[in-house]
């Protein structure tokens, strides 16, 4: 499967996330791969690259991917952005608490190559 | 504290580092530790809170978590640095995360915070409750790693 014309932005604090991440999505050729280390980070390179997908940590500092998304979900241009979560908060409070703010996928860490690409293909129609 | 809450972290453990990392990581016997001396070279260590406070902490030696990382990672890592830095703390908030979910199955829910990353030669880890540290050892096919857990008496 590839997304060759697609730009996605991954955000997580730790590098070592963000460098797994980075690996699969290469593998899934998206044409550009940018990166931010928090939620207030993430929103502003929002706010400033084409961006058609978010693969996003939970935790963070600055500002959670929870924050982020009821972010993205209350901004005008931003709002219809495909938006994966991907979490060690596995608990179906935050579950329940993602979709509310409608998440259009979700991830539990640990994950394989082949799960977030199965996200992925679910959330971005190849 | 009861023994059995050990259980989810180290079933933790060993999911996360074959799911992430395609290593097989054998668990040795459990033991109760006395001293704040962490036997390893890289750690870190997580608070947690909830219907329970206390911390946990991930104690590697460099071989190990040189062979965890560049699985991890898909690249060959043989110095310590940053990024290993960092993989033990994204292993640490992976860990107790999968143990979190475990125990919320049996209606145990906790939350818990940022990993602090320690490192060196004979460096402390300063649990945060004063109950039992219970620690247990593991063994993977370079070297071995440590899963400490304490919660508050």
């Amino acid at each position: 499967m590839a997304y060759k014309n697609l730009t996605v932005l991954v955000v997580d604090d730790f590098a070592t996330m963000r460098r797994i991440v980075r690996k699969i999505l290469r593998d899934l050729q998206f044409q550009e791969i940018i990166e931010a280390e928090n939620g207030l980070e993430a929103l502003k390179m929002l706010k400033s690259n084409k961006v058609d997908l978010v693969v996003s940590d939970w935790n963070m500092p600055e500002m959670t991917g929870l924050e982020l998304l009821k972010q993205v979900r209350a901004d005008d241009q931003l709002k219809h952005l495909p938006f994966l979560m991907v979490t060690a908060e596995a608990q179906k409070e935050n579950i329940v608490e993602a979709v509310q703010a409608r998440v259009s996928n979700y991830v539990v860490k640990p994950f394989t190559p082949a799960t977030l690409e199965e996200k992925i293909a679910k959330i971005i129609p190849n | 504290m009861d023994v059995r809450i050990i259980n989810p972290f180290l079933a933790a453990a060993i999911h996360v580092l074959k799911t992430m990392a395609e290593i097989d990581a054998k668990p040795g016997k459990p033991f109760l530790k006395k001293d704040d001396i962490a036997v390893g070279d890289v750690s870190a260590i997580i608070g947690i809170t909830g219907e329970a406070k206390g911390s946990m902490a991930l104690i590697f030696d460099e071989p190990c978590i040189m062979e965890i990382a560049s699985n991890l990672m898909g690249e060959v890592f043989t110095t310590m640095n940053n990024e290993i830095r960092d993989a033990v703390g994204e292993l640490t908030n992976m860990i107790c995360g999968d143990a979190r979910r475990r125990l919320a199955e049996e209606g145990f829910v906790l939350q818990a915070g940022i990993p602090t990353i320690v490192g060196g030669k004979s460096h402390t880890i300063s649990h945060v409750a004063d109950g039992p540290r219970l620690a247990v050892p593991f063994e993977t096919s370079q070297g071995t790693f440590m899963v400490e857990v304490a919660f508050g008496r």
